[in-house]
């Protein structure tokens, strides 16, 4: 174990590697069995293809090789030493044993050095039940211990991360897996290895948290317990956790995760494996904003009684509805619904079938703008769909992002543009507001006219752009709600359709739009979107469905608000009748990502006191004003949703828009955005603090703490007792 | 490492057992004066201004020429190094950040450099800083009685230790390839070998006078060449042609 120089390269730095070529197949044998793996694999991923499991704790399949903890030892014919098989490159007709007595005494061997610096806390430590060295001790460790140290093992101090990930660095087996994906993956270079030999230590140095809105994969990828969740900390034993696979919607990539819960309690979120999305990793407001589930809870419906909210039963808030409804005298268009964030796709049905059998098109959507129609053409999906999909934007060689920062709006996807900047030559460009991308890219203006420079082929950039094989334009989902928007989009449209012979080929679609929030891609599916005539028209009874970004001022003092979701946020003060739904880990809802795919989230835990499942406060709401929904029951829903759009419930696949469609879409988006005016307004990044987006994170403890210590840069006094004044600033 | 693992693990039954577990050792750990974190200080803060000399500069552009402009941080040792000789012959981490900066590169990737060599000083020393060589074949020398004089000499220093007046550092240090002039002590970049505890304090007196020792063996011998005269190679070395044929000459 020796201190190793990470040659990671940082900003503007790349090494000129390339991704080997795939090349033909080898075959060898393990354990007696013969396996066929693509040359150049490691030894080990032979190894797991026979079935035979190596233990490990340094290698990680997403993760540069570093070799350094040598748990992996097999025994090779004709090689003097046992190997480790995650360095060695599997080698055609090589005969390996990973379970000979060789390979026992080897790995005994391992463990035994590492256990003599470990300290023998597992009683008290949050890994205990799910870690590495433990589970691989019960088979390669000694009963007894040789240690006899009179100076004790070796002590590292403890680190300060920040207010999400707790050091216990004594714990640390130097494995490196932390340092190499904060290199790599999350792009921040400042976590690293000091010293040397016994005394090499994980840290920074200096002393300074981990800034990344990933760092709370180290926690995952620690085999021990020297990196583990500070807000999780002491809370729960594995063992006694309800896991539940579910869809996060902190953004709008779907991240697959895991709801760990105990009881009625979301204890912690944890991300499981989709390649096709999220790889393994996610971001630190899906990880971590779960304490918000527990704060600020509507759990009771409630009716405005002058300028009290009065606690009532549900019988009594639907009523009131029905009443508000009736004594505002709404009629058609007057009758507005508002689609926001959180809302699922089923409740987004419902309430767009319930508002339409009442006679109203004005179906509004939560974001600026959002009560005029929108300004990218949405009756073709490809308009405002990711159309590259997300694992294919490692096959882009140049990407240009227009008035989108994807380190905030969708920082999973951000990890994959940087994966492919480190190890292809991919170059990237930026239109729009100045932001760290943890790659880097040439910045080609901050608004439509820098836009216009490129499409006329002026600069650099926009000539590496021409002569790339598979280019991708990567459109932030506040382009639509900028003034420029639709000048922006009427000069991509057209710039897409002249190049559509690499934008949109049968093979690769380079034309993405970038969502930013859950629900967003799903209303679109279903139409979710004011017609023309309803969005000049004034609203007297406004619905607010999870819609908590309104502008209050939007509002007209006259109209009967009726307020549907889960957290005490802004949108329930405008209310006059609140209603209280179920948040994404209390119902089974379908959730649709950026990229158009269905994806079933599941209830972990029953939603709080009163509050129920969105989709039937809206059915039961309907039979009160009297005009039923015609379903009683999810499965039915389901099918309604298939007569709107059959991809809505085929789930976890992506449907492609075919070329002739897509670019006829384009086609459209131009028309309707003709003669459209550009101010030349810069384009502002719509997320300001990646960390407070929306009421759950708004809600959230851990959440305001990470504000605090990352946006602010102020120290957050989560560790500071004990800290004498001679704390680092650096 | 295995050896121990080999033995059987049930020993035959024989009335005595003979003990086989052998304990394993570690390194005795080292108290604070390596710590491997930064501490701000008032002398050691990322406030305090470090750059390169004029002159320096031009030599760092100079050793990065010598690297493909893209692995330009492959420069970071030789640059650290002049650094710290214009630093007083110390790495402060202004030093270390001023580096990153020069170079490019993240500045945790030269903390990690600057960490791991010991001979980048991350405090600050004295104006001459000696080095007593302890490994084994100086040890069988004398290292021991050359450290101690050196100790003693500069007022009952320990190692590790700079004297009041900021004159010398003393450190032991481990094999410096001077085996054949042991014992030996660096000061600065100079050797001084053949180590008598009275030539050794010669040494340390000349450099707290401000003058510069002659570096080498401090003994009559020359080089490294055998003490007790040559053995081998003792005569004239013969002229070009001298065994050659009458034409060749
Ligand atoms: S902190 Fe954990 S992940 Fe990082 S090197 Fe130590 S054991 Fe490995
Ligand atoms: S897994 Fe192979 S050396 Fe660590
Ligand atoms: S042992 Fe002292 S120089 Fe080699």
């Amino acid at each position: 174990m020796c201190a190793v120089t990470w040659d990671f390269c940082g900003l503007g730095r790349r090494g000129i590697s390339a991704t080997a070529p795939r090349q033909a197949d080898i075959t060898l044998t393990v354990d007696g069995k013969e396996v066929t793996v693509p040359q150049g694999s490691a030894l080990i991923q032979a190894c797991e293809a026979a079935g035979s499991p190596i233990p490990r704790f340094c290698y990680h399949d997403r993760l540069a090789i570093a070799g350094n903890c040598r748990m992996c030892l097999v025994e090779v014919e004709r090689s003097p030493k046992p190997v480790a098989s995650c360095a060695m490159p599997a080698m055609p007709g090589s005969k390996v044993w990973t379970n000979s007595p060789l390979v026992h005494e080897a790995r005994e061997g391992v463990m035994e050095f590492l256990l003599s610096n470990h300290p023998l806390d597992c009683p008290i430590c949050d890994q205990g039940g799910e870690c590495d060295l433990q589970d691989q001790s019960m088979r390669y460790g000694a009963d007894r211990t040789r240690f006899h140290e009179i100076v004790g093992k070796r002590a590292v101090e403890d680190k300060d991360l920040g207010p999400l990930v707790k050091t216990s660095m004594n714990r640390c087996i130097q494995c490196t897996r932390c340092i190499r994906f904060a290199n790599e993956v999350a792009g921040v270079e400042e976590l690293g290895s000091t010293g040397r030999g016994n005394d090499l230590q994980i840290g920074m140095y200096v002393e300074k948290t981990m800034n990344s809105e990933l760092s709370g994969n180290v926690v995952d990828l620690c085999p021990v317990g020297a990196l583990t969740s500070k807000p999780y900390a002491f809370h729960a034993r594995p063992w006694e956790l309800k896991h539940t696979e579910s869809i996060d919607v902190m953004d709008a990539l779907g991240s697959n995760i895991r709801v760990d819960s105990r009881g009625v309690q979301v204890m912690r979120v944890q991300p499981r494996t989709n390649d096709d999305v999220n790889e393994e990793w996610i971001s630190d407001k899906t990880r971590y904003a779960y304490d918000g589930l527990r704060f600020q809870r509507l759990t009771t419906p409630l009716v405005k009684q002058g300028d009290r909210f009065v606690p009532a039963g549900w019988e009594d808030a639907l009523i009131a509805v029905a009443d508000g409804l009736k004594a505002s005298g709404a009629t058609g268009d007057e009758i507005q619904a508002v689609a926001g964030h959180f809302a699922d796709t089923e409740s987004l049905v419902a309430l767009k079938d319930f508002v339409n059998r009442l006679g109203s098109d004005n179906l509004a959507l939560d974001q600026v703008g959002g009560t005029a129609p929108p300004v990218a053409n949405v009756d073709v999906r490809s308009n405002y769909l990711f159309n590259t999909t997300i694992p294919a934007v490692e096959d882009a060689d140049v990407i240009l992002l227009v008035g989108t920062n994807p380190r905030h709006e969708a920082a999973v996807l951000n990890s994959r543009i940087r994966k492919s900047w480190l190890h292809t030559g991919l170059e990237v460009g930026l239109v729009g507001e100045r932001v760290d991308t943890a790659y880097g890219y040439e910045f080609l203006g901050t608004d439509a006219k820098a836009l216009a420079d490129f499409i006329a082929g002026k600069g650099e950039f926009a000539k590496k752009f021409q002569a790339a094989k598979k280019p991708l334009i990567i459109v932030g989902s506040a382009v639509g709600e900028h003034v420029d928007g639709a000048g922006v989009y009427n000069a991509l449209a057209k710039f897409v359709e002249k190049n559509k012979k690499t934008l949109v080929t049968p093979e690769w679609n380079g034309f993405s739009v970038l969502q930013r929030v859950a629900s967003r891609t799903a209303a679109y599916d279903i139409g979710f979107v004011p017609s023309k005539k309803a969005s000049t028209t004034k609203p007297k009874f406004i619905y607010l469905l999870n819609a908590d970004e309104v502008d209050p001022k939007s509002i007209p003092k006259d109209a009967f608000v009726v307020y549907q979701g889960h957290h005490g946020d802004l949108g329930a003060q405008l209310a006059d009748v609140v209603l209280p739904g179920a948040a994404y880990t209390e119902k089974g809802t379908t959730w649709v990502n950026t990229e158009g795919r269905a994806q079933l989230g599941r209830a972990a835990v029953p939603p709080p006191g009163a509050s129920r499942e969105d989709w039937k406060i809206i059915r039961a709401l309907s039979e009160v004003a009297g005009s039923p929904l015609p379903y009683d029951d999810v499965l039915t829903l389901r099918d309604r949703m298939w007569e709107i759009s059959p991809s809505l419930v085929r789930y976890d696949i992506t449907e492609r828009t075919s070329t002739e469609l897509a670019l006829a879409g384009l086609k459209a988006l131009a028309e309707r955005t003709a003669g459209a005016k550009v101010t030349g307004a810069t384009f502002q990044k719509p997320i300001a603090n990646f960390y407070q987006t929306d009421p759950i994170s708004r809600a959230s403890v851990t959440m305001a703490q990470c504000t605090r210590s990352f946006v602010q840069g102020e120290n957050y006094g989560f560790s500071e007792i004990g800290k004498g004044s001679e704390a680092a600033y650096a | 490492m295995f050896a121990a693992a080999r033995l059987p693990k049930r020993l035959p039954n024989v009335g005595r057992v003979p003990a086989v577990a052998r304990t394993i050792s570690t390194t005795p750990c080292r108290r604070s004066d390596a710590l491997f974190v930064h501490r701000d200080t008032p002398y050691n803060n990322p406030k305090i201004p470090f750059q390169f000399s004029a002159e320096n500069v031009k030599r760092a552009d100079e050793i990065i020429s010598h690297y493909p402009p893209q692995y330009k941080k492959a420069a970071v040792i030789p640059l650290l190094d002049l650094a710290q000789r214009q630093n007083k012959g110390w790495t402060s981490i202004s030093v270390m950040n001023y580096v990153a900066k020069y170079l490019e590169m993240p500045p945790m990737r030269v903390y990690e450099v600057a960490t791991f060599y010991t001979m980048f000083n991350r405090e600050p020393i004295g104006e001459n800083f000696v080095q007593v060589c302890t490994t084994t074949p100086c040890m069988l020398n004398g290292a021991y009685e050359i450290l101690d004089t050196v100790c003693q000499h500069l007022g009952g220093i320990k190692p590790g230790e700079t004297t009041k007046d900021g004159k010398f550092t003393v450190i032991e240090v481990e094999c410096q390839g001077a085996c054949s002039n042991a014992p030996m002590l660096v000061v600065g970049d100079d050797f001084y070998e053949d180590l008598t505890p009275s030539t050794t304090k010669k040494i340390l007196d000349a450099f707290s006078k401000g003058e510069k020792p002659k570096p080498g063996p401090q003994s009559s011998r020359k080089t490294s060449e055998n003490s007790a005269g040559l053995t081998a190679l003792a005569s004239e070395p013969y002229g070009p042609g001298v065994h050659c044929v009458e034409e060749f000459r």
